[in-house]
């Protein structure tokens, strides 16, 4: 397949997988996060793991909109799916989310709640066009990434004068949540997990760039590569990270410079600031509240707002006690490390955030790299 | 004197209540139409039943239900489909096919030119495969009870003495084959979707296998262990399921897995996995190693198996895993799909 073969070659990666083993200082260890589902997933579905030395370790972020959305938010989007004037919609991946007490939109959809499943938010707005007589609803998620089709979409629907669409806006924002991971006392005070560099996200930074990471960088001395998604790119990223911590820099690098430049998509930036403004404060299933992680549609556009419009009440949700999620997400435990992996907690029947998604850290290494863990306890 | 009775009006006419009542309209559409489209002697004879002789050996029965959306696609339609999806399931067992029921609930306002076309193209695909249509039911519902078209089949076939090709039969060392690329109907279906449409030359590999079945066993004899359709849940779920049954692992190579690149292209866009997508002329077999080059040369020449592969093997494994070496280097686990891929598929 072109333009993703090139990206996928095998000789070109055992020659960067040479090159790290090399490169990499036996007599130290190297502590990677990558803060992208996208880069999770393509860290098991290639097996990398594999390719990298024993020093060279992975830790999987909290990069997966689906993983990271609250139960509260789940609950809120049900009660609203539930009146019988609403149609809600919402991307595939979202409809097992687990809410609380094992409720999701697919079990909410069975019982008779109008909810359907759309690629594209040009889907919610034709729906919206077709039955003028419901309220459409698009459940919006994601980072900077699928914030632009959004604040369009509301431009769209404003144009065309649409009275039944709104939107649940759920947008969460990447670098307040970078910063979250590094100051938590987790990592800072009881130091138990060192993050020594971060592959910083692809499709997030085409549309940020990657300015907003020179602050983090600076700030947190902690070196961050911008990677794209495919397997190399992974590679390279990891080893530009490798020399950055052996000649002890600390910067903002580009591997993904075929999409990403430093200002970004200024035409998307300038929609999204139009349309939506920062949350005091959003609620990460896993992180717990990021203060001005979140964004929310501003006033201008209130009659585009499904909370303001339904008067939706804000709702929290415990994460189940034992579920390790927010360690997981901080990199402070493995997957394996947690009593609910694999057994009652399964990408069948999520409990915590990284299970929900296949881009989620548990349901990556479920899926793809779980047999791992047996050749481990063999070999010990 | 006898009463008139209009002519079923094909071309601009529409399935009614009174089609499934029981009454002349419904004898007329299933006259008229079905038995038009499936022509035996067995329906000819009216009976609400049909009797036939029944060989020496082991037979083999199965059924099946097909809602698949859209009714129509490239490659196909759900009448082809119904008929070699059943056949399929029967030839997995070494099995010759003979009969098949068929039982058609269909919602009113359907149009007899759509269930003509399908009607025809059943009728067609049964006598491609040399089996029979032999018995029948016809449900009309209200509208908005079942979309368009539904078809339940039940089919019957019979075993050639002392082959037992059976899940549990794998063994390690063993060979895995499969017939060709994987995805095509999947993706042919994908395309059509209303709320996903793209444009892809792909159609779907829809296909009766029990031809190419006999000239496999002809050359693998009992050499070969089992073989499987990978329907829904692709050879993802075909393979988990033979591990489990089996009681061992698999490991394969990616590398050697063929997928036709619009496959992979549309895969790639929607972000699916062809190892997860449904196929619907395509066969896995798990051989013994000994006739696996002369299986896998004999499946070369049929022309259902000019891509066929020879893709992993059978390892001792306690955790029933399917492995795979990933043409990147790596290796990972090939799951069970979790959760539903895309629905109404077959």
């Amino acid at each position: 397949m072109k333009y993703a073969d090139e990206f996928r070659d095998k000789e070109i990666a055992l020659g960067l997988a040479r090159a790290i083993r090399s490169e990499a200082d036996p007599e130290k260890s190297y502590r990677f996060m990558e803060f992208c589902g996208g880069h999770t997933h393509a860290i098991s579905r290639y097996g990398l793991e594999d390719m990298l030395p024993k020093n060279v370790r992975m830790i999987h972020g909290p990069g997966c909109p689906v993983c990271v959305l609250p139960a509260g938010r789940i609950d809120m989007a049900i009660r609203l799916a539930e009146r019988p004037d609403v149609i809600l919609c919402v991307y595939g991946d979202l409809m097992r989310v687990p809410g609380s007490q094992g409720a999701s939109l697919l079990k909410a959809k069975a019982r008779g709640a109008d909810v359907r499943m759309v690629y594209s938010t040009i889907d919610a707005i034709r729906i919206a066009e077709e039955i003028p007589g419901r309220a459409v609803v698009f459940f919006a998620i994601g980072f900077e990434t699928t914030t632009p089709p959004t604040a369009v979409m509301i431009r769209l629907a404003e144009k065309k004068q649409l009275k039944n669409f709104s939107v649940f806006c759920n947008h969460v924002l990447t670098p307040p949540a970078m910063q979250n991971i590094l100051e938590s006392p987790d990592i800072r005070n009881i130091g138990r997990v060192e993050i020594d560099g971060f592959v910083g996200p692809a499709h997030v930074s085409t549309i940020i760039g990657t300015e907003p990471y020179e602050f983090f960088a600076e700030e947190f001395g902690k070196p961050v590569v911008i990677a794209g998604f495919e397997p190399l790119d992974m590679m390279q990223a990891i080893l530009m990270l490798v020399r950055q911590v052996n000649e002890h820099r600390h910067e903002v690098e580009n591997q993904y410079s075929r999409a990403v430049t430093r200002d970004g998509n200024l035409r998307a930036k300038e929609e999204v600031s139009d349309i939506f403004e920062l949350r005091d404060q959003f609620e990460w299933r896993g992180l717990g509240l990021v203060p001005y992680s979140g964004l929310k549609l501003k006033r201008a556009y209130a009659k585009y707002d499904a909370e303001v419009r339904f008067d939706m009440n804000e709702l929290r949700v415990a994460d189940n006690p034992a579920c390790e999620c927010g360690a997981i997400l901080r990199g402070v435990k493995k997957p394996v490390d947690c009593k609910l992996f694999g057994t009652v907690c399964t990408p069948e029947t999520p409990m915590g955030s990284c299970m929900v998604s296949s881009e989620g850290a548990c349901a990556a290494h479920w899926t793809y790299g779980r047999f791992r863990d047996h050749q481990q306890r063999r070999a010990s | 004197m006898k009463a008139h009775q209009r002519k079923l009006d094909i071309r601009n006419g529409c399935v009614d209540l009174s089609h499934g009542s029981g009454g002349r309209a419904m004898s007329q559409l299933i006259s008229g139409l079905f038995h038009e489209a499936f022509g035996n002697e067995w329906l000819a004879c009216g009976n609400d039943q049909s009797a036939f002789d029944v060989g020496a050996g082991r037979m083999v029965m199965t059924t099946d239900g097909y809602v698949v959306s859209p009714l129509f696609f490239p490659g196909g339609n759900i009448g082809s489909l119904a008929v070699h999806g059943t056949v399929n399931d029967i030839a997995m067992a070494g099995a010759r096919p003979l009969y098949l029921s068929a039982s058609f609930i269909i919602e009113e306002g359907f149009r007899f030119s759509d269930l003509k076309m399908i009607a025809d193209s059943m009728g067609e695909a049964a006598r491609a495969a040399g089996v029979y249509i032999i018995t029948g039911d016809t449900k009309v519902v209200e509208r908005g009870k079942a979309d368009g078209l539904f078809i339940s089949t039940a089919g019957i076939g019979v075993v050639p003495a002392g082959l037992d090709l059976s899940a549990g039969n794998a063994r390690v060392g063993d060979r895995v084959l499969i017939s060709g690329t994987l995805g095509d109907h999947g993706v042919a279906i994908m395309s059509k979707r209303q709320n996903l449409a793209f444009e892809t030359e792909i159609v779907s590999d829809s296909a009766s296998l029990h031809d190419f079945v006999a000239s496999m066993l002809a050359a693998g004899g009992k050499g070969i262990r089992l073989m499987r359709d990978p329907t829904r849940g692709g050879l993802a779920a075909t393979l988990n399921e033979i591990a489990q049954q089996s009681g061992l692992g698999f490991r394969l190579q990616e590398a050697a897995i063929p997928v036709k690149p619009g496959v992979a292209a549309a895969c790639e866009l929607l972000g699916l996995d062809p190892l997860y997508v449904a196929n619907e002329g395509k066969l896995a077999a798990i051989v013994a190693p000994e006739v696996a080059a002369a299986v896998l040369a004999a499946m070369r020449v049929h022309p259902l198996g000019r891509d066929a592969a020879e893709i992993g093997e059978a390892v001792a494994d306690d955790h029933h895993f399917v492995q795979m070496a990933t043409s990147f280097g790596g290796a990972r686990i090939v799951d069970w799909l979790s959760g539903e891929q895309l629905p109404r598929i077959c």
